[in-house]
């Protein structure tokens, strides 16, 4: 009670002390938050990469590894030069052979973004598997995307060719009434979760629209950088 | 005077207790409403984020009791604002570092536990006229005591709605899940539903000492 | 209809996206201020108000903070920001409206401790809203308050005249009131899809 009674006691602090503390607060909260922002940082970046990797396995079906390229101006490079460019994860299996790519989309769900990462078939040019990396739906209605596994059946091929000019995709990817696809570029949506379900499908749409033509034409680069690694 | 001062700096069991039932925040003082019923649809949610508080609670607790003296009474809730947040966003980070799914199924959440009226609250009414050791052990109480009514929540939700526990699945395939407890008005009706519980318990055993008392004088 | 355009924004963060019934975000004023259908009002647009205006300012940081890169500066400069933007509405207002202040000014200082606000603030931060999207939503954030308090208000002043068994007297019966006021809102959760 004592130090209370003084702390009362006082004349109003002239102004002076008031910006002293004040600054003083604020400068020890920022040391605090840096020191522990630079702390984490690393942590953090490898909680990242072991996401990302478990999620590559997941959706090209027999990978066990994968490596990391970027897209720049439409070539594949392994070396990042420009902040936002799209990052191509290509997947192999145990003898090096390439078995898929892999890359990021992302759209307005129902409540936020849903970012996903999809596994892309060169042979079948179809979509073989996504995983959510980050969504914020309704637990028991959207994440439904996540759980249930007549829409995860979606992707085991779902149909993603190149058209002949090799600037889109032939047949646009799109989310359909539930129980109403008819083609293999359909989506069947869920019902109670539609718009979740929808987002997905523009996603993958987008996405796969913008990177894969420009990935099927290089896939050698992808073959041929792990052979080099393999000699290495 | 100072057998007062030694009274009322004394740590007693009550400074402990008080938060865990008497002044239990969520189920008494009904403070911090938004994350108990925000993210306690499963009940490791719900544990994560009553540590999380606890850990702000705490970390505010201990700097602002041995701030108080120097902290000019005009700009204390400012000051007690900038101490909270800077412990939130320390919380924010380390809780991605520890596990992104964990961060994920959070999500903002975590940063709102700065609007957390408790947390204030705890700063302004104790931890600002006790001892540094005094407070804490206050805290700790309130903290404990927040965290228990979050799994109390999330325990119920999750194994009403989604038939698990912890992850674990309960009831096998044959459980259709009362999905409506895990989405936001089961939040509201299990807290009720608590709520209903413990007033009628106090309510009984209000009526047990009066009828204890009535037969002592008869 | 698309998630990112304007309408179904506002029109969600109104009714299915309720930001008390569904989000859970400004619950103590939802369960404190709500006796009365003629404070409710009130407190619900002056809520409105700071959000709007707290909002636009966390755009503006945000765009600062991104550009600079010290994100992890957010959380306190958004606190910042909501506390001085009360101050500025309770000095605007003293100054150009005695009479609005004098009916609002007990409510002011409880805003600012309201986490609807900063939710508002982070959430918009977390979509990923552009500029005129930040904008409708914390429009419609503010109008789905305002509507959720008064509409328990208005429960509330009934139940007032009722009888009701004494164990559920308390906020027990707010809060049963909250989970059945949040269900119908689920009702709404179709719409745009």
């Amino acid at each position: 009670m004592s130090s209370a009674q003084q702390s009362m006691q006082q004349p109003d602090s002239p102004t002076t002390r008031m910006i002293l503390v004040l600054t003083g607060i604020a400068m020890l909260s920022g040391f605090l938050v840096v020191l522990v922002a630079q702390l984490t940082a690393p942590v953090i970046a490898e909680n990242q990469r072991i996401a990302i990797e478990k999620a590559v396995v997941k959706v090209i079906p027999g990978a066990t590894t994968h490596k990391e390229f970027y897209l720049e101006d439409g070539k594949l490079v392994t070396e990042k030069q420009n902040q936002d460019s799209d990052s191509i994860y290509a997947g192999y299996n145990a003898e090096g052979k390439l078995l898929g790519v892999a890359a990021k989309a992302a759209a307005q769900g129902y409540a936020g973004m849903i970012y996903l990462l999809y596994g892309y078939e060169p042979s079948c040019e179809c979509i073989r598997g996504i995983k959510v990396l980050k969504m914020a739906e309704t637990p028991g209605l959207g994440d439904k995307i996540i759980t249930d596994n007549n829409f995860q059946a979606n992707f085991d091929a779902l149909d993603a060719k190149v058209d002949i000019a090799n600037r889109s995709l032939a047949n646009e990817i799109v989310t359909v009434k539930a129980g109403t696809r008819q083609h293999d570029w359909e989506i069947d949506a869920i019902s109670g979760a539609t718009i979740s379900s929808v987002a997905v499908g523009k996603a993958l749409n987008e996405s796969a629209q913008r990177l894969m033509p420009q990935v099927l034409t290089q896939l050698h680069v992808l073959e041929q950088s792990e052979v080099i690694h393999d000699a290495n | 005077m100072t057998q007062i001062n030694k009274n009322k700096d004394a740590i007693t069991w009550e400074t402990f207790s008080e938060g865990l039932w008497v002044n239990n925040p969520v189920f008494v003082m009904l403070l911090g409403m938004c994350p108990v019923l925000a993210v306690t649809n499963s009940a490791i949610n719900a544990l994560a984020m009553g540590l999380a508080t606890m850990f702000v609670l705490l970390a505010s607790t201990i700097l602002v009791s041995l701030l108080s003296d120097f902290i000019p009474k005009q700009v204390r809730i400012a000051t007690y604002i900038i101490i909270i947040a800077t412990f939130v966003t320390i919380i924010d980070y380390v809780i991605q570092a520890i596990s992104l799914d964990l961060y994920n199924a959070l999500g903002a959440f975590i940063q709102l536990i700065v609007a957390n009226c408790m947390i204030l609250g705890r700063a302004e009414a104790f931890s600002s006229k006790n001892k540094p050791l005094k407070s804490i052990v206050n805290a700790l109480g309130m903290g404990i005591g927040f965290t228990f009514a979050l799994l109390c929540l999330g325990v119920v939700r999750e194994v009403l709605g989604a038939g698990a526990i912890f992850g674990i699945d309960l009831f096998g395939e044959n459980f259709q899940p009362w999905v409506v407890m895990i989405l936001p008005p089961g939040g509201f009706l299990v807290l009720g539903g608590w709520l209903l519980l413990f007033d009628w318990i106090k309510q009984r055993q209000a009526k047990d000492e009066e009828q204890e008392g009535r037969a002592n004088v008869a | 209809m698309s998630p990112d355009s304007l309408t179904f924004i506002f029109i969600n963060t109104i009714l299915a996206n309720n930001f008390v019934l569904a989000m859970f975000l400004g619950l103590c004023p939802f369960l404190g201020v709500s006796g009365k259908l003629n404070t409710a009002i009130p407190m619900g647009l002056a809520t409105m108000f700071v959000m709007l205006v707290s909002s636009l300012s966390a755009y503006g940081v945000n765009l600062v903070l991104v550009a600079l890169d010290i994100e992890f500066l957010r959380l306190i400069s958004y606190i910042a920001i909501i506390a001085s933007s009360v101050q500025l509405v309770e000095m605007t207002l003293k100054k150009y409206s005695p009479t609005l202040f004098r009916s609002l000014g007990i409510y002011l200082p409880l805003i600012t401790t309201n986490c609807a606000i900063l939710g508002v603030a982070l959430f918009q931060t977390f979509k990923e809203y552009d500029f005129g999207q930040s904008l409708v939503y914390a429009s419609g954030a503010g109008i789905g308050f305002t509507l959720a308090i008064a509409l328990m208000a208005g429960l509330r002043e009934k139940l007032e005249l009722s009888t009701m068994p004494s164990v559920t007297q308390g906020a027990a019966l707010s809060l049963m009131l909250g989970g059945i006021l949040s269900l119908s809102f689920m009702g709404f959760a179709g719409l745009g899809g």
